[in-house]
């Protein structure tokens, strides 16, 4: 059994974000920056996975130089080692560049048996940067995984969230995992493991030390463009009705009937 | 360094407007002029356009030569033991309309097994051109077989525009797809159009939860990809007499090879409708104090014809599955109508359902946040609101 890697991403709190209502835009200074909600159950996973194989568990952002602090919370949680992949030529990377850029990074770290990322990141919503990274790899992958249910270093079978419920799958190893929350619950960090990420030595990849073609990465190599960033129509203020129930259920249900079938 | 970011500091009169657009924070000012932190920037362009003494200049070099032979509007049409999912029919309404704009041919996509018949199907939906993959291995959706035979499709027809449903499936296949042809993919876009100049394809979407839109072009590459979620746009109308072509592709065996393999299909939802498909949510959270109340949202969605929604709160308290959760890490859904029971509305839920046509909320808290984004809002005892609404919704719709 190869190490196991989890790929994370460095997000602004959500639960931080406010609006500033002349502008309808994000107020950003003085914002938190987190883990990506989804990224904490693939450390997690991670770090069970490393248990069970007694293997390592290796974390990977791309980000700018202060995504290090999500290094550094995983290394709390129970990961070995973490690698930071930043560097200006970086920059402005659509999910194309980013999956293309990461494949890179995993190339120069190792060999590993799974992959984790989170579903989706909480900022961009896009779900394909870990889709992306599989293809670069050329390794199978399945996405929304609810559950391992069994894994030796072969193969695996695990839970894939569908629609309408579940499908369970076999998978040979290597291969790339996407989780969702109901895979697990992320473990705290512990007060030895606080310790050892002030510490810890978080490596750094720039584009230097990977083996890349400088066309394909950053903003050149990344084929979508931000062409218009704007507000979206604000809601208009609602109707609240704070009458006696009856009337209100009255109301509403007049309001609303011509627009049910 | 090609990209970059310049502000003069002779033309910058310190007004602020360029920091106050940045969505990504990296524009403060320092000694009254707008300076950039060239580590948060992502060279997206928004300042630019914000400034209005032309201060700032922004350098994007961009590789890629647009290919002008692209023809075609596609639209990869999910199916799910041989039923073509709705997401399709939607993707089919806007995908026509592109394609008239673009007068190019509107085309569809189907993978499966022993689904020829849905291709007619397709034609009625408008559709000018089916392309029909039928093979054993298509039967359900298997990540290697079904991004081989599209990547192959692709790349014989050579569209300038492929459409997918943003589902568990659509998310899944397109963005490896994607990688494969080299080309760019924006993920939920919730408007789609063409410039009438250069013919590219407009593609909004929101970011950060649905705080700022961005509209997104891929200039110089084809297709042009784009995922869009349930319910964003409106259906094709049926057109018995919509006249198209059939082409049936086969290839070679390994293109059919899975690595994964599906050991079992198990369906799990409770209620009766998929919430993402949904067009009447009734959802509860915390306010609802346990599992057993779930059962007057429950009567409420039945004279509705409703899915049941939840609140994290509710889900993390373990009175209703996963699968019902909206929000921040569990769906976003933007039904026609979202009814919230005792939800107090945090960002995080909001962010998962704000998008929604009406939103009608119910709680004793009159300073809930769900309020602020409620189309219609009941202040009150949701054990009193939510019986009453039921009975006199069957009322009223006679059911």
């Amino acid at each position: 059994m190869n190490n196991i890697l989890v790929c994370i991403k460095q997000v602004p709190d959500t639960s931080d974000v406010k609006i500033n209502p002349e502008t309808n835009t994000l107020i950003r200074e003085g914002v938190k920056s987190i883990i990506n909600p989804f990224d904490m159950y693939a450390i997690e996973e991670a770090i069970r996975l490393k248990e069970k194989f007694g293997v390592k568990a290796v974390a990977l952002t791309m980000g700018p130089p202060q995504a290090e602090a999500a290094l550094k919370e995983a290394i709390s949680m129970g990961i070995d080692e973490a690698y930071l992949v930043s560097d200006r030529a970086f920059a402005g990377s659509d999910t194309l560049a980013t999956s293309y850029t990461i494949a890179k990074a995993i190339k120069k770290i190792g060999e590993f048996s799974v992959i984790f990322c989170g579903k989706q990141a909480s900022d961009g919503d896009t779900a394909q940067v870990g889709p992306g990274i599989s293809t670069h790899l050329d390794i199978p992958q399945v996405t929304n995984v609810k559950k391992i249910e069994e894994i030796n270093t072969t193969t695996a079978r695990v839970e894939r969230m569908t629609e309408e419920g579940f499908e369970i799958l076999e998978i040979p190893l290597p291969c790339l995992f996407t989780v969702v929350k109901e895979i697990n619950e992320p473990r705290l960090p512990s007060l030895k493991g606080i310790m050892r990420s002030k510490n810890a030595k978080i490596q750094l990849l720039n584009a230097a030390k990977l083996d890349i073609e400088e066309d394909r990465l950053g903003l050149k190599g990344s084929p979508t463009l931000v062409s218009k960033i704007f507000s979206p129509q604000r809601r208009k203020s609602g109707e609240i009705f704070t009458c006696a129930a009856e009337e209100a259920v009255e109301k509403l249900v007049n309001a609303l009937k011509n627009y049910i079938h | 360094m090609n990209n970059n970011l310049n502000i003069s500091k002779e033309k910058c009169v310190g007004c602020t407007l360029c920091v106050k657009v940045c969505p990504f924070g990296a524009l403060s000012m320092h000694e009254k002029k707008a300076i950039v932190n060239l580590e948060l920037c992502t060279l997206c362009g928004a300042c630019v356009e914000a400034c209005k003494f032309n201060a700032i200049a922004l350098k994007r070099e961009r590789s890629g030569v647009v290919d002008t032979e692209a023809k075609g509007v596609w639209v990869f049409c999910e199916q799910k033991r041989g039923v073509v999912q709705s997401v399709s029919y939607e993707l089919l309404g806007k995908g026509r309309e592109l394609a008239n704009k673009l007068k190019s041919p509107l085309c569809a996509v189907l993978l499966g097994h022993e689904i020829e018949d849905k291709a007619q199907e397709l034609i009625h939906r408008q559709a000018d051109i089916v392309y029909v993959v039928d093979h054993p291995n298509l039967k359900n959706f298997l990540d290697d077989p079904y991004t081989n035979c599209l990547v192959r499709l692709i790349k014989k027809y050579k569209p300038e525009i492929v459409l997918c449903g943003a589902t568990s499936i659509g998310r899944s296949l397109i963005s490896r797809v994607a990688v494969k042809i080299h080309t760019g993919l924006t993920a939920d876009c919730t408007g789609l159009d063409i410039d009438e100049h250069k013919k590219n394809l407009l593609q909004t979407r929101p970011a950060f939860g649905g705080n700022i839109m961005a509209t997104i072009l891929t200039p110089n590459h084809r297709p042009q990809m784009a995922t869009v979620r349930h319910k964003v746009f409106k259906e094709a109308t049926i057109k018995p007499d919509h006249k198209g072509k059939v082409i049936k592709e086969n290839f070679d065996a390994d293109v059919y090879v899975s690595r994964t393999k599906v050991l079992d299909v198990i369906e799990e939802v409770t209620s009766t409708v998929n919430i993402a498909e949904a067009d009447i949510i009734v959802s509860g959270g915390r306010g609802m104090k346990g599992p057993e109340n779930f059962k007057l949202l429950q009567d409420l969605a039945n004279v509705l014809n409703a899915a049941i929604g939840s609140s994290r709160a509710a889900v993390d308290s373990g009175w209703m599955p996963y699968s019902h959760q909206v929000g921040q890490t569990g769906k976003t859904v933007c039904p026609k109508i979202y009814i919230a029971c005792g939800i107090s509305g945090q960002i995080q839920h909001l962010v998962g359902m704000q998008s929604s046509d009406t939103i009608i909320a119910i709680n004793s808290d009159p300073h809930a946040p769900i309020f602020t984004v409620a189309t219609y809002g009941i202040v009150g005892d949701l054990f009193e609101i939510v019986p009453l609404l039921t009975k006199k919704f069957k009322e009223a719709l006679n059911r």
